[in-house]
């Protein structure tokens, strides 16, 4: 008979010969956890990530910015939908895991919580927080569990026009009048800090980062991410002259990188922790639409009963 | 699965993506019936042209087989290198086989 220790040396054996890891395969309960969690959280992510965004759709100063922005918060929503049936391979409901987020137990990506003030910051969050996005998402794709993995390969084909289209906004805008350059540049300021906060915390101090990377949940870093996602970017905001709000931002000819600026980690803190700028109203827009569409829910499943009825007639 | 009766069954979801290939499985939705299922498919995996036909199955008929028979079912195979046609030594010179 085989024992979960040596359940867990088969298991761990798999993932270090990178075979990915598929829903009815025996996997450690720590795994499962941890899985369920991540997935959960991208999930959730991508759904309230529609909420700042959707703000601007009617606002949108063109028609050709206001039919991408549809697409890509259509997008967002379908990201949310591949990542929840991931999570459903797990074994846990999908009622469950909307659930956890409505009552405010599921965590989802802090950046969510700051506002949309102009135009601009839908620029800035195309090139920035999808940017910073799609750094983790390519690494996930080769992540040990199949269906995770599978959703990311999809997710990153479409992902990668998300962060072109924003950085078109900030391109235009910075090539526009000093009032549009000045919005540009504003845009900037305010989503750099959040963006690099969307790494997560630095390495010291990652809770879940070892184990997640023995199991190659994660790849790499948060660390080494999040540098890679600053050497990319600030040479992009250089192309379109502006600047990034870091004064410690220097190029490092031996380590060949950006040094940057300590992060502002109480403030990472503070809004995880709920205390941002929209965690109140993101929660309560989302709870508004679940409950809103309670009877369309309940009218679906009562026609879709009753013509099963008339066909067995 | 679900205990509250108003939850949406659950949908595989499988994309034809040209005329005469397979339909391969792409993921799983949740949708009231299975013209609904359909519709909530177009949007969710093909917005960028990936599909020409959709089929879609209640996740509760599907039947897998279980990883731990994985042995039993498909270790026969292992030692029947005959059936391929590498296998044969051809004389040399013939052509076209």
């Amino acid at each position: 008979m085989t024992d979960v220790k040596n359940l867990e040396e088969l298991f761990q054996a798999k993932v270090d010969g990178e075979l990915k890891i598929e829903p009815k395969d025996w996997m450690p309960d720590g795994y499962r956890k941890n899985l369920v969690r991540q997935i959960s959280q991208h999930a959730h992510s991508e759904v309230v990530g529609m909420l700042p965004e959707g703000n601007w759709i009617t606002r949108a100063p063109n028609l050709r910015r206001k039919a991408i922005l549809l697409a890509k918060i259509q997008d967002e929503a379908g990201h949310g939908l591949y990542l929840y049936s991931a999570v459903e391979t797990l074994g846990t409901t999908r009622e469950k895991t909307v659930d956890d987020l409505l009552g405010g137990k599921a965590k989802y990506s802090s950046i969510f919580n700051y506002p949309t003030l102009t135009w601009a910051d839908i620029g800035a969050v195309g090139w920035l927080v999808d940017g910073a996005a799609i750094m983790n998402q390519v690494m996930l794709c080769r992540t040990s569990y199949g269906p995770y993995a599978r959703a990311m390969v999809r997710i990153c084909k479409e992902e990668s026009f998300h962060q072109r289209q924003g950085y078109e906004i900030m391109s235009v805008l910075s090539k526009g009048t000093p009032e549009q350059r000045e919005m540009a540049q504003d845009a900037l300021n305010r989503w750099w800090w959040p963006s690099l906060m969307m790494f997560g915390p630095s390495d010291a101090n990652s809770p879940h980062s070892a184990q997640s990377m023995k199991w190659k949940i994660k790849r790499q870093s948060n660390d080494e991410l999040r540098q890679t996602f600053i050497d990319r970017t600030v040479q992009q905001a250089e192309v379109i002259g502006l600047k990034v709000p870091d004064p410690k931002l220097k190029w490092n000819e031996s380590t060949q990188h950006y040094d940057s600026g300590e992060i502002d980690w109480t403030e990472f803190n503070n809004v995880v922790a709920g205390n941002g700028p929209c965690n109140k109203e993101r929660l309560a827009a989302r709870n508004k639409a679940h409950d809103d569409g309670a009877w369309v829910r309940e009218a679906a499943m009562a026609y879709a009963a009753k013509k099963a009825k008339r066909k067995a007639a | 699965m679900s205990e509250n009766p108003n939850n949406w069954p659950l949908w595989e979801v499988f994309i034809q993506s040209k005329r005469g290939l397979d339909h391969k499985h792409v993921g799983s939705l949740h949708a009231a019936d299975a013209q609904m299922a359909i519709e909530n498919a177009r949007d969710v995996y093909t917005r960028r042209q990936e599909g020409q036909s959709i089929w879609v199955v209640p996740a509760v008929a599907i039947s897998a087989s279980q990883p731990d028979d994985a042995a039993m079912l498909f270790d026969p195979a292992d030692d029947k290198t005959y059936r391929h046609p590498t296998f044969y030594q051809m004389p040399e010179g013939a052509k076209f086989i």
